[in-house]
């Protein structure tokens, strides 16, 4: 049995073809916005890690920043803001290609992001190949605002350089010259490692030993080994997340705590102390942020971002908030003219952010100027003990800007 | 006592106890793979699930111990459940199929963690009397926890040598392995065999993320560190050999440890390129069956 399908006739495909191209034709004159006369929304493109071990510090800046934005009336310049959100999950190997999508397929007017140094950097050179505005709410890649600053790139955060600095000149005031560095083999631990390696030697002392491990490894027992065979006056450490838990919990463990007094940059005890436990009580550490900072604006921001998010707040909603707040300040000076570029840069760059850590001004390469507390921990709190050091400015090695 | 001999001789004990915490997550990854021939690439989600359990069930019950031995059974009966709903079709399949639902499963049940217990890192506590240190020199001391869970690894390391070369369900197991009709032909029911090797080495993983949590950090993303080296202890053991997972373990373990004191800008590979050397010595592992 033959079963004879009808085959459409020439006639109708053409016919057919030709109606849809006449509608697609059609469709393309029509309006992107239906509403007539309100201006097009401001499209910030939040590119943080939701999964993955900075998931945590993703969503708290996040939260923040939309936070400020709320509280300069969800408007910025007078212009609606619209999200685009998209999950780098703190991979470098995809960070080139998301950022891409943020600026290529959804033409955000800024691009917001990351957590991860690795993925910063991606975002940097697509921020620069495509000249789109970047804003850094956390990456501290020295290089971001350094070799490869560029005008349309702002950080709101920090550099590795700076806590490391601030920490090496406590150790330096305190007279000790024998310090021994460990940290992971990548990017953010050599740069902390050679900031505190330069405050410490203002001091005349000596980083003698530089203890790495391959990232992300946590198992620490070889090094403590070590560190308690060379014997350092200090063991200067940066660690992050999970490995800063456990390195802590280990050094405690091994019995070096009493032996030989371990500081680092603040993130060794940001968001871990509930998980260390009695293992991190009294321990130092350096960072542009600190709990018990007698300030107004502290104070408020707090109390705002526990009613808005749940939890409390820590130094990466601060940096999501501050991030907000810039973005806020220099739309109201060009009154939401994202295309008067030159006048959007100057006007962020002479902002004067009221952060919760106190306020601080841009450096000519766009990285905060701000001071680096001392802090101790005591129970479940990172208690500010004293300004390490006032108006830290990062040297910004290598930018053309400053 | 010479000072660079004691430094020897810790950093040995550091690498030991390294080597038998791996131990017990390759074990069952060696016994679901030589055994049931099924790559699990889940594996480390399962030592994930052991350390979270461990966490959740701390906090809740306040003693260490009694969420050990809820958490145990509780994952012999997840473990149970999976075989059931999603490894049984895998038996007759190609390796591939494999990989791809072992895969899914690692991206699932990392987005259940996130859901359920968020994505903050964790620690969990040290349970009282093991919460000392000895003093092994004027500034090193040594947990005493640690040579507790080196003791236990050990402890079962000497059980599952027993459970495989002395009972008749090792002997069925061990059947099962090289000759699957076989069995079956002779009235033993395979499949009940494959639900308990699949359960163990479920609770075999999940069991180390437990008892490792203390002085591991429960943390996202914890699985996928300990599965590769996993793997590479099973391929260097031979696969489906406990005595292979156990020796290439050590080895494992002392690689790393010595290759971070003494090769620091290579550490990362010294476990990898063992792995090279060990298959190019013995192809099919040190204890492998060739051709299997």
């Amino acid at each position: 049995m033959t079963r004879r399908t009808r085959k459409p006739s020439r006639r109708a495909v053409l016919a057919g073809l030709g109606a849809s191209l006449g509608a697609g034709a059609a469709a393309s004159f029509l309006p992107a916005r239906i509403a007539i006369g309100q201006p097009a929304k401001i499209k910030l493109g939040l590119m943080l890690p939701y999964t993955g071990t900075y998931a945590a510090l993703g969503k708290n800046i996040d939260e923040a920043l939309r936070l400020a934005i709320a509280e300069a009336g969800g408007k910025l310049g007078g212009r609606e803001v619209e999200y685009v959100v998209l999950d780098d999950e703190s991979e470098p190997a995809k960070g080139a290609e998301n950022a891409n999508k943020l600026v290529a397929r959804d033409k955000v007017d800024f691009l917001i992001g990351t957590v991860h140094s690795g993925v910063a950097m991606a975002m940097v050179k697509v921020a620069t190949d495509n000249d789109t505005m970047l804003l850094i709410p956390n990456a501290g890649v020295d290089a971001a605002t350094g070799a490869a600053c560029a005008p349309n790139i702002f950080r709101t955060s920090f550099s590795n350089w700076q806590p490391g600095f601030a920490m090496g000149k406590v150790a330096a005031a305190r007279g000790q010259k024998r310090a021994l560095a460990v940290s992971w083999d990548y990017a953010a631990g050599h740069e902390s490692i050679n900031g505190f390696k330069e405050g410490f030697a203002s001091g005349g002392g000596k980083v003698e030993t530089e203890l790495v491990l391959p990232f992300p490894q946590v198992e620490f027992q070889a090094i403590l080994t070590q560190i308690a065979a060379i014997k350092p006056e200090v063991v200067y450490t940066f660690f992050a997340g999970g490995g800063a838990v456990k390195f802590v919990k280990d050094y405690a463990a091994a019995g070096l705590k009493a032996t030989v007094p371990l500081v680092g940059a603040g993130f060794l005890t940001d968001g871990t102390l509930e998980a260390q436990g009695e293992a991190a009580q009294g321990l130092e550490t350096t960072l542009h942020y600190a709990d018990g900072l007698d300030l107004p604006k502290d104070k408020s921001f707090r109390a705002a971002f526990r009613k808005a998010a749940g939890r409390d707040a820590d130094v990466y909603a601060v940096q999501g908030y501050d991030t907000g707040q810039l973005l806020a300040a220099g739309l109201a000076a060009v009154k939401g003219d994202t295309g008067a570029r030159q006048a959007l840069v100057a006007a962020m760059e002479k902002a004067e952010i009221d952060s919760p850590r106190g306020k601080f001004t841009l450096s000519k390469a766009h990285n905060p100027v701000q001071d680096l507390y001392l802090r101790r921990v005591e129970r479940l709190e990172n208690k500010v003990v004293s300004v390490a050091v006032k108006a830290l400015a990062d040297p910004a090695r290598g930018c053309k800007m400053a | 006592m010479d000072t660079g001999l004691v430094f020897f001789l810790i950093q040995v004990l550091n690498g030991v106890q390294l080597g038998l915490l791996l131990f017990l997550v390759a074990s069952g990854l060696t016994l679901i793979f030589g055994i049931m021939g099924i790559i699990n690439l889940a594996h480390g989600s399962f030592y994930m699930l052991g350390a979270y359990l461990a966490f959740s069930l701390a906090e809740l019950c306040g003693s260490f111990w009694l969420s050990l031995l809820i958490a145990v059974p509780l994952t012999v009966l997840i473990g149970l459940a999976l075989e059931a709903a999603l490894f049984r079709l895998l038996y007759t399949r190609d390796h591939l199929y494999q990989v791809l639902l072992t895969y899914g499963l690692i991206l699932v049940f990392e987005e259940l963690r996130s859901l359920i217990f968020g994505d903050d890192v964790h620690g969990v506590a040290v349970p009282g009397f093991l919460e000392a240190s000895i003093p092994l020199t004027d500034t090193l001391s040594y947990p005493v926890y640690r040579l507790f869970m080196s003791a236990v690894c050990l402890a079962i390391a000497g059980g599952l040598a027993l459970l495989i070369r002395r009972t008749r369900l090792g002997m069925t197991i061990r059947a099962g392995a090289v000759n699957r009709e076989m069995v079956q032909s002779l009235g033993i029911d395979i499949g009940l065999v494959y639900r308990f090797v699949f359960a163990l080495g479920v609770a075999l993983a999940a069991f180390a993320g437990m008892i490792a949590a203390p002085v591991a950090s429960v943390f996202p993303g914890m699985g996928n560190q300990i599965l590769i080296v996993s793997f590479v202890v099973v391929v260097i053991g031979g696969i489906g050999s406990i005595k292979g997972a156990f020796l290439g373990a050590l080895l494992i373990g002392l690689a790393d440890t010595f290759g971070q004191v003494y090769a620091p800008a290579i550490a990362g590979m010294t476990v990898y390129v063992l792995m090279a050397a060990v298959l190019l010595w013995r192809p099919a592992g040190l204890f492998g069956r060739a051709g299997s």
